[in-house]
């Protein structure tokens, strides 16, 4: 159970047009996973999640789930997948005209067969999970930015999904909220046992949760390493992973040893 | 000391047990009651569901809970769904009939104020322009120029055609009876000039420009584009509403005399075509049915239509709320207090052009 591949990248390429952003890019994620696609900006981190989740298609190369070619099949195939995936946007992406409860009871009206009052009490607990029970009646444009960002999480994870992805989930948190985020998603984790692949460049969330990682580069349009990123910022040669991971002071932050 | 043993499947997908039907084989006096599971047991967050209610009901009743036997995700989730529980005050149930009145009064009152307000600062940032005292982008001016004129032609002409074949067709069937046909051509003439074409091309402009007017400064104002303009010191009226204005009243009355222009040449497509007159017979009837002074009476319409539908379009946009069904609701309202203005002022400008 524990090395099993659930999510496999094969010499991707992507490309908008003519423009080639990135080359060559293979990792794998196993299950349980909580799998970090880093690198500076503009390097393809979010291309590289579209990838995905099904918004974009590779130009090049292959993306496997279990052993299914993500790509290959037709967008019934890729929707049968992506309804075992829960996908948190980088600013929440809730619904504007719809209140909370109505942002998470969708996915459930989509894909389950229960009743409404069922329904109801699913979206109150899953609102309660992430610390916002009795706000299912507010709409988006009431609630604060952490409060959105956790809103946004409660409809990521209303499916139990297998795949939880995240996309900057700590931009413009305060960093008190973002390492409380960073436990939810923990917590989720092992409850819901998920794998959960997240994008960012936020190093306090990249050194406490990472279990895997993969650094992308903008110059070299390609991968430069891939591991626990608390071994890759020991090990790793590269000057441009050095200095990312260590901000750029070459040596790593004291704090990530915690 | 009370067990309850779980097995077999616990998901969304398999019918679970009613929750009240669990409750009454529970004695009431029950101190404690322990939870447990089989190695069948499979779930996702409807067992967590059930459990949460269950555990509500036990702490009401104050019977002592044992989880110790489930699985270590069901305990996590529960733990972390009792975790939090802060209810915001959050009003629910209808309001009585004297509060929303009050609200709705003072909702007018506001509106009204914020109209006179937006009105005053066009008026100030106008006489500021005057002054040369003010920024003022004449790239955008002359974009909006192009987007308001030139690019409304081909939707324009097609509409004023129409109504110019229509009018003469709906004449020409009447006239006939009377023997009058050639009262077609001032028929199709007068009521271009003086209604048709200054209306319908406002009504299209409505549809095509102030609503797009609404929807570019909804999504600026959402996207916090005009707080931006006016931390620097730059009033989003002069610089953002402004030249919308400005182009769309230069362009109405040219759109206004092409599109009365065009509705005679549909009118003159019936009366050759259908009744029989030589082109230039149509012509000079046309002639001498309409005056300087008509014309005239149908552009100052036509500026006047520009007026209300760019100040209804900006208007609704800059004070849109900050999400998509905010900026929907600006457009929509904007076309509609456009059309509505249009033939509000119309009435009032042919009962004053009359007197």
């Amino acid at each position: 159970m524990s090395a099993q591949k659930v999510l496999s990248v094969i010499d991707v390429s992507s490309a908008y047009g003519d423009f080639v952003l990135l080359e060559h890019i293979t990792f794998t994620i196993k299950r349980g996973d909580i799998f970090i696609i880093m690198g500076g900006s503009g390097c393809g981190k979010s291309t590289m999640l579209r990838h995905l989740i099904g918004l974009k298609r590779p130009y090049k190369g292959r993306v496997l789930y279990g052993d299914k070619d993500f790509w290959a099949g037709d967008e019934e195939d890729r929707q049968q997948i992506m309804r075992r995936a829960g996908v948190l946007y980088q600013s929440g992406a809730l619904w504007s005209s719809m209140t909370l409860t109505e942002n998470v009871a969708l996915p459930l009206q989509r894909y389950t067969d229960l009743r409404p009052a069922a329904i109801n009490e699913l979206v109150e607990f899953k609102l309660s999970l992430v610390g916002l029970d009795g706000f299912g009646d507010f709409y988006p444009a009431e609630l604060s930015g952490g409060m959105r960002k956790r809103a946004a999480l409660a409809r990521a994870i209303a499916l139990d999904p297998e795949f939880l992805f995240f996309d900057e989930p700590s931009a413009g948190l305060d960093p008190v909220s973002s390492r409380r985020l960073d436990e939810l998603i923990l917590e989720l984790r092992d409850s819901l046992g998920a794998t959960v692949i997240i994008v960012t460049h936020e190093l306090a969330s990249i050194y406490s949760i990472a279990t895997n990682a993969v650094f992308l580069d903008r110059e070299a349009k390609t991968m430069l390493a891939t591991g626990n990123p608390k071994t890759m910022v020991r090990e790793s040669t590269n000057p441009v992973v050095r200095d990312f991971l260590t901000r750029g002071t070459g040596k790593p932050p004291e704090w990530m040893y915690e | 000391m009370v067990t309850l043993r779980l097995t077999g499947c616990w998901k969304s997908s398999c019918s679970i047990p009613e929750l009240d039907h669990i409750l009454q084989q529970i004695p009431d006096d029950t101190p404690a009651l322990r939870i447990t599971c089989d190695r069948s047991l499979v779930w996702d967050s409807i067992l967590a569901v059930f459990l949460n209610r269950l555990l509500t009901y036990c702490r009401n009743k104050s019977i002592a809970t044992n989880l110790s036997d489930l699985p270590s995700g069901v305990r996590t989730l529960l733990a972390l769904a009792q975790k939090s529980s802060n209810r915001p005050p959050k009003a629910t149930g209808r309001p009585g009939f004297v509060y929303r009145l009050g609200t709705l009064t003072i909702n007018i009152f506001t509106q009204g104020k914020e109209l006179v307000n937006f009105t005053g600062e066009i008026v100030l940032s106008l006489m500021l322009l005057v002054r040369g005292k003010t920024y003022f982008r004449f790239r955008d001016f002359f974009y909006f120029l192009q987007n308001c004129g030139a690019d409304a032609l081909p939707i324009v002409s097609l509409i004023s055609i129409l109504v110019g074949v229509i009018l003469a067709f709906v004449g020409a069937v009447q006239l006939r009876m009377f023997g009058a046909q050639i009262y077609v051509a001032n028929l199709v003439a007068l009521s271009m000039v003086l209604e048709m074409g200054a209306m319908m091309s406002a009504v299209i402009m409505a549809g095509r420009t102030g609503a797009s007017f609404a929807a570019q400064l909804g999504t600026m104002q959402v996207n916090e584009e005009i707080d931006a303009l006016r931390t620097l010191g730059i009033s989003p009226v002069s610089y953002l509403v402004l030249p919308r204005m400005l182009a769309l009243i230069c362009m109405m009355p040219l759109l206004c005399i092409y599109a009365d222009l065009l509705g005679i040449a549909g009118g003159a497509i019936i009366g050759t075509g259908m009744l029989d007159f030589s082109f230039y017979e149509y012509i000079m009837q046309t002639k001498s049915a309409i005056h300087l002074d008509q014309i005239s009476q149908g552009l100052i319409k036509s500026a006047v239509y520009g007026v209300l539908i760019s100040f209804s379009g900006c208007y609704q946009g800059m004070n849109s709320g900050r999400s998509a069904s905010a900026v929907g609701e600006a457009t929509t309202s904007a076309v509609v207090l456009s059309i509505v203005l249009i033939v509000v002022s119309d009435a009032i400008m042919t009962v004053i052009f009359s007197l």
